[in-house]
């Protein structure tokens, strides 16, 4: 306490108490739209920045492009408890899935107590009434991989699947975005995207499955915010089979945008309309075609509608997506450097990296900033073209 | 006095600020600012002034009650939260919820500023605070305002605000460069023709700006203002119960 007290002494006549900062949670993220991967360092400063925003209860990273070796398989990043959960999940997996490769991840020493984290490069396997895995088309494979990640994530103790992409992974957990840096060594990956996270939870627990970033397939999100629709949104969700298992808001933002993206295959323009959709009154004001579709989109994704203050920052195979609330109750920025892009809670933590970008801006409410990677990048990360979201 | 603020943690660094005020330094510049929080929060002494290189954290000023703060980059969130007393001049943009709270003092911003620039600002007898903003702003400008002087320029922007201009709004005054869209104003506010005490009130507080940041004044106040004052004075009273 003494160390505080110095050169406060006019606040002196007040009883020593715990210092709290009352803060937000922060994200950041960058991607290089040509494909060029950069080290993890980077990201870990530019969340390092941000420190205060989060109080130690959770922290992670994305990153993308980092398993090139193995781009046609999906990388599977299991967190376990124990041994007896990673026996069950083992053997979900066996039965399900070829498994390429198996690995624990590679971390550094934290010195406290910890689950243990596995990655698994996969293909689905021939199920009973499909003879060959090659016979899954790519849509059959996704839904497959999905089903598998949702029966984990509820049906054993103590394992959760915390990404499942190809060609990315996920890492989190309880800590300050340097202290899961270091544990996961995210200094030693190179991505052509990264996002990450620095956790302040308020109405959900802290707990090492509930850290930032969420992910399913390639869909990955950070969020800092509430969502006071989670109960809509995940009654919603149950519709279509999705389980939500991990105590917080944020992951149904994952599992809609998969909802909405990969399988009802709208554009990524119109899923952050559904998201975050202009007011009755603004589309009122709007033109007669304009005023239809977002009348209609309403009417059938209301329940999609992320209500409550929210900036999230939306990681997927093609790119990086900025998306603020409707209202712009949290902080947003994005700057631009040549090839490269930056979002981020705060613009320190933009310049912290970039000191002099070609544009800096804040977006506005509602309004969806969508990075994507170029043709040829995506062509040479991932073996083939892509299908435009 | 200068202090390179180089990775420096906030709380070191507003300590080494702190410490430079008792020791009756005048004027403090701050280099390679990064991020760092409440810079300036809670300063009283008036001929202290503090010079930014780099981009400051959320809630600068903050409670500050006296010294002027000059930031040579664009500022972030909470900017002027509370502020009682003082000046600041930000030459590029600012954030969120600028002068939020604000109960005294002048902030003049060259660029934009975000949404909710001036939510709950106050004014009681003696204590009137002004913000001038050169840009333009985001939605919710003056939102809840209860008193105090907004001022937007709307300089090579165009719409100079958002939507919903004035919500809750229930004393003060907002003055607008040019015409406004009446569609960006919210229901609680009315418009009308700045009187002979407001014009010398605009005039003079753009004079300022004009010097602060090298425009022509004349070139400035050609277009003439609109100005914005609040419907009612309860905006709210019967949204729960109905009544009179």
């Amino acid at each position: 306490m003494e160390v505080f007290r110095q050169g406060y002494e006019e606040f002196a006549h007040i009883p020593p108490v715990e210092v709290k900062d009352i803060s937000g949670c922060g994200l950041a993220g960058i991607i290089n739209t040509d494909g060029s991967l950069v080290g993890g360092a980077k990201i870990a400063d530019a969340i390092q920045v941000m420190h205060d925003r989060g109080n130690g209860l959770g922290a992670g990273f994305a990153a993308y492009g980092i398993y090139p070796e193995f781009k046609d398989f999906y990388a599977l990043h299991l967190m376990y408890d124990d041994e007896k959960a990673r026996e069950e999940t083992e053997e979900i997996l066996e039965k399900r899935v070829t498994i390429e490769q198996r690995g624990g991840i590679p971390t550094r020493h934290i010195g406290r107590k910890r689950p243990f984290f596995f990655v698994y490069f996969v293909k689905p396997r021939a199920q009973k009434s499909i003879v060959e895995a090659e016979e899954y088309g790519e849509e059959k494979k996704d839904e497959f991989i999905v089903r598998m990640c949702m029966k984990i994530n509820r049906g054993v103790k103590g394992s959760f699947v915390i990404s499942s992409g190809k060609n990315m992974g996920v890492f989190k957990g309880i800590g300050f975005p340097e202290e899961i840096a270091n544990l996961f060594r995210i200094d030693e990956y190179e991505a052509f995207c990264w996002t990450a996270h620095n956790r302040f939870p308020t109405n959900t627990p802290g707990w090492w499955g509930g850290a930032h970033p969420f992910c399913l397939l390639d869909w990955t999100v950070v969020h800092n915010g509430e969502i006071s629709s989670y109960g809509t949104n995940k009654r919603y969700l149950e519709m279509y089979g999705y389980k939500c298992t991990q105590l917080t808001d944020t992951e149904v933002i994952a599992y809609l945008l998969d909802l909405l993206a990969r399988r009802h295959k709208l554009p990524l323009e119109t899923v952050a309309a559904c998201f975050a959709p202009p007011l009755w009154e603004e589309i009122e004001n709007m033109d007669e075609d304009k005023k239809q579709f977002y009348r209609k989109l309403r009417m059938i994704y209301g329940s999609c509608m992320l209500n409550g203050p929210f900036s999230i920052l939306v990681g997927f195979k093609g790119g990086l997506v900025g998306l603020n609330d409707r209202i712009k109750l949290r902080p947003l920025m994005v700057g631009k450097e040549e090839k490269t892009w930056y979002m981020a809670s705060e613009e320190a933590a933009v310049k912290h990296i970039c000191p002099n970008p070609d544009k800096i801006w804040a977006p506005k409410a509602g309004e969806p900033v969508i990075v994507r990677l170029e043709k040829d990048a995506y062509r040479e990360l991932y073996g083939k073209s892509e299908e435009r979201i | 006095m200068k202090i390179n603020a180089h990775n420096m943690y906030y709380r070191d660094l507003n300590k080494m600020v702190r410490k430079a005020i008792k020791k009756g330094e005048k004027e403090i510049v701050l280099d390679n600012v990064c991020g760092q929080y409440y810079i300036g929060d809670g300063l009283t002494r008036k001929d202290v002034k503090i010079i930014i290189n780099g981009v400051p954290g959320n809630d600068m000023g903050a409670f500050m009650n006296g010294p002027t703060i000059i930031v040579n980059e664009d500022a972030q969130d909470a900017i002027g939260n509370t502020m009682n007393g003082g000046k600041i001049v930000v030459h590029g943009n600012v954030g969120d919820v600028l002068g939020y709270s604000m109960r005294g003092g002048v902030i003049y911003v060259k660029g934009n500023a975000g949404y909710r620039t001036c939510i709950h600002m106050k004014e009681y007898k003696g204590m009137h605070p002004t913000v001038v903003i050169g840009g333009c702003t985001g939605a919710f400008a003056g939102e809840y305002m209860a008193g105090g002087t907004l001022i937007i320029l709307g300089i090579d922007c165009n719409p100079l605000t958002g939507y919903y201009l004035g919500t809750g709004i229930h004393g003060g005054r907002i003055f607008l460069r040019g015409q406004i869209d009446k569609k960006l104003l919210s229901r609680d506010v009315k418009t009308v023709e700045p009187d002979m005490k407001d014009k010398r009130a605009i005039e003079n507080q753009v004079r300022e700006f004009c010097k602060l940041f090298n425009y022509e004044c004349d070139d400035i106040m050609k277009p003439g203002f609109v100005k914005i004052v609040p419907a009612s004075k309860r905006p709210y009273a019967h949204l729960y119960i109905s009544g009179p």
